[in-house]
């Protein structure tokens, strides 16, 4: 016995039009076959559901069928869904995923269809085919990214990388790494066939930008805004280097764009490297002037006036 | 062989537009070339899909390669595992194939 046609949409049997018109999409993409391929419940829930909109989306039919005049399966035919017949078969090759490069060009032979896919998909009845089952052999490496913070590849650190399987990998990142090295970790790649050993885990390090910071090897640049005062007057400021503050003075009538340098606070010593150094860019900030600021300008005239743009007219 | 003209008369609902545009994205992928496309039966029921996905589904445009890739990928699976299965019936002796059935039902 048919199911009834509002249960089918899960609805009220006053429920607006708008509403059956919702729950039946709601169900339709659930259920839609081409979706769900060889899913026989969906394939069946979908045809019901499909034939109750056919009725209740209809105001005409669906008087009707509230009437009474025509029952259940008063309906027509479910809508055409006949993509899968074409794609389940050799057909369906034209469509392979990412197949044909350009408008035109997949003319359904070759493809997909290479042993290649086939075997990866199936490795393990083709290893067993080529190899033997019981030949030892050593696993494939396993290649991981990872992506450290600036001054994690600069000092050191040790990361946590999550594999795929759920299990932890400790990564040690030592000091001085730059972008694009690959760590390897002995024996933490793919298992070994028949007690062969585990490849390695090889991890590429990705190195994030810095706010502040810039890397030119075993350099590093850095922009320290001072005031007006510390530039004409010079002054000791606090410079934060990767490896912590560190004092600097700054010598009167220093200019903006003077640059300065930290010997050794650079990149620190690893391996044959020796510590690099930081190069210290002042950048004079003005901020928001005050009162006494502009009073004193207004009433400036500088014993040798200079034009900083002096040399600039000729270029066109 | 199923000309241009004729996928209008079969789809009445379908514009060039879509059609151009999906065949530029290469979600349709005709035979022959541009002014000469040649059209299979699998394509017009590839073209009902996408109207379905769309229209019915309200699945927005932008998404329509995802969905379709993902669908591709799906019926390349199971095109790969029929091909599996016609060599297994054809290869592999009877009671292999017994054991077989038994171990993916355990």
């Amino acid at each position: 016995m048919a199911e009834d046609l509002y249960k089918v949409l899960g609805v009220a049997k006053g429920a607006s039009a708008d509403d059956v018109r919702k729950a039946y999409r709601k169900l339709a993409k659930l259920h839609h076959p081409d979706l769900n391929p060889g899913n026989k419940v969906a394939e069946e829930k979908f045809k019901l559901v499909s034939a109750a909109n056919e009725i209740l989306s209809d105001p005409a039919k669906r008087a009707r069928y509230d009437a009474g005049a025509i029952d259940e399966s008063g309906a027509e035919k479910a809508p055409r869904y006949n993509y899968r017949q074409y794609a389940d078969s050799a057909a369906g090759q034209r469509y392979a995923a990412g197949g044909g490069a350009g408008a035109g060009a997949g003319t359904g032979a070759g493809g997909g269809y290479g042993g290649e896919n086939f075997e990866d998909l199936f490795s393990t009845i083709f290893s067993n085919r080529a190899g033997g089952a019981n030949v030892p052999a050593r696993g494939s490496d396993a290649h991981y990214v990872l992506t450290a913070e600036f001054l994690e590849a600069v000092n050191g650190a040790t990361k946590r990388l999550i594999l795929p399987d759920g299990q932890a990998l400790d990564v040690k990142i030592p000091p001085g790494t730059t972008e694009g090295d690959v760590l390897r970790l002995r024996g933490r790649g793919n298992p070994g066939r028949a007690n062969g050993p585990a490849g390695d885990a090889k991890i590429e390090i990705n190195v994030a930008a810095h706010k502040f910071y810039t890397r030119d090897g075993q350099d590093i640049r850095l922009d320290l805004p001072i005031t007006l005062h510390e530039a004409v007057l010079g002054g000791k400021v606090t410079v934060p280097t990767p490896a912590g503050p560190v004092a600097m003075t700054i010598k009167a009538h220093s200019d903006n764009g003077t640059q300065l340098r930290l010997r050794g606070r650079g990149v620190p010593a690893h391996g044959d490297n020796p510590a690099g150094d930081l190069y210290v860019n002042l950048r004079v900030m003005v901020g928001q002037p005050d009162a006494a600021l502009e009073a004193f300008l207004q009433g400036w005239k500088p014993a040798h006036p200079q034009d900083p743009r002096a040399g600039m007219e000729a270029v066109k | 062989m199923i000309s241009l003209e004729r996928i209008f008369v079969e789809i009445h609902e379908l514009s060039p537009a879509d059609l151009n545009h999906w065949i530029a994205q290469n979600l349709v992928r005709p035979l022959g070339g541009p002014g000469a496309y040649q059209f299979q039966e699998i394509d017009i029921a590839r073209i009902r899909l996408i109207m379905t996905l769309r229209d019915e589904l309200e699945i927005a445009e932008p998404a329509l390669p995802t969905v379709l890739s993902l669908l591709d990928q799906l019926y390349d699976l199971r095109r790969q595992m029929r091909r599996l299965n016609a060599a297994v019936e054809h290869t592999v002796p009877q009671e292999i194939r017994a054991a077989l059935l038994r171990h993916l039902d355990g």
